[in-house]
């Protein structure tokens, strides 16, 4: 996943989580430690999405627009890599076996990510979100899996 | 009655019950079925009654959402299946759901997270710590019903082979 699909998603969480509150660029940049400069960028393109809007003014910001539930993360990646292309292989009329077994486990690793991106919501994170903090609130509580 | 009758935490929500299957029920469970995958299966439900719903009922569950109060266009507008399973390549024993749907046109309304809910409640009270289930990659709506549940990927996966080759 690249840097702007993981800002974005950093962001939208942040934001859905408290969906009237307005929060600055700088805000957001100094809890996930990135430059402001790289997130007014992806907060841009999360506009032009209709994922967030922004305030201008004094106590201006961001806040979240968009349906958490219907969100996934995969529509967000989306926004900023090409999620839409199938596994390629580089000279299909080439192709030896070796390199067709290869493509076959790519396309299968790439199923499975895409599957589970696209099946995973905003508001899903957030109660994923909500759940680890109650856990590390009960050290007695299940360890983290994974 | 007694056992296979109610399910624990029945009436979660107003105007829907939580409750163990009845035979009555079948009809009804065939035909949501149907609607939801296009395939009639009423022989594989009287099956799966005779085998979830009147057989070791401590550990298989066999659960289903009903429309209370005015007469409903759908009277199983939700199902849920699963049971106790033990010991597949060391898996400690967990609960397994094979089978759930919410009838289409009532879906959004909290049925199938009271029908989740109610299994949750039942494989804990039969002492399990770990629910599993298994849905197709590309069935996103189940897919995304789970996880928002708070499922994640298990440590087990699930692999299969084409044997006519």
């Amino acid at each position: 996943m690249q840097k702007s699909s993981r800002l974005a998603i950093y962001a939208l969480i942040e934001l859905a989580s408290d969906p009237k509150r307005q929060v600055s660029v700088s805000e957001i940049g100094e809890k996930y430690r990135v430059s402001a400069h790289h997130l007014a960028k992806v907060m841009h393109t999360l506009g032009r999405a209709g994922l967030v809007s922004s305030i201008r003014g004094v106590g201006g910001g961001y806040c979240f627009s968009g349906n958490a539930r219907r969100t996934t993360l995969l529509d967000v990646i989306g926004l900023f890599e090409d999620t839409s292309g199938e596994c390629k292989l580089a000279d299909v009329a080439q192709a030896t076996p070796v390199e067709w077994a290869l493509f076959d486990v790519m396309c299968e690793i790439d199923d499975i990510e895409k599957a589970t991106l696209g099946a995973i919501t905003i508001s899903t994170m957030l109660k994923q979100i909500a759940r680890r903090e109650k856990s590390a609130a009960e050290p007695t509580a299940r360890s983290a899996r994974g | 009655m007694g056992e296979t009758e109610h399910a624990s935490g029945s009436r979660l929500k107003s105007g829907i019950d939580i409750r163990r299957v009845r035979e009555a029920d079948l009809d009804h469970i065939v035909g949501l079925d149907e609607r939801v995958t296009e395939l009639a299966k009423p022989d594989y439900w009287r099956d799966i009654f005779e085998r979830y719903a009147t057989r070791r009922v401590h550990e298989r569950f066999f659960l289903v959402a009903e429309a209370s109060g005015d007469t409903p266009e759908f009277k199983v507008l939700g199902y849920i299946v699963g049971e106790v399973r033990g010991w597949e390549f060391g898996s400690e024993p967990c609960g397994w759901v094979f089978a759930f749907a919410v009838e289409p046109g009532t879906r959004l309304q909290g049925i199938g997270e009271q029908l989740f809910e109610a299994i949750s409640t039942e494989f804990r009270s039969a002492g399990m710590k770990i629910m599993r289930t298994m849905v197709p990659r590309q069935n996103q709506l189940h897919m995304a019903f789970f996880r928002s549940e708070g499922m994640v990927a298990g440590p087990y996966i699930q692999l299969e082979m084409e044997l006519d080759w």
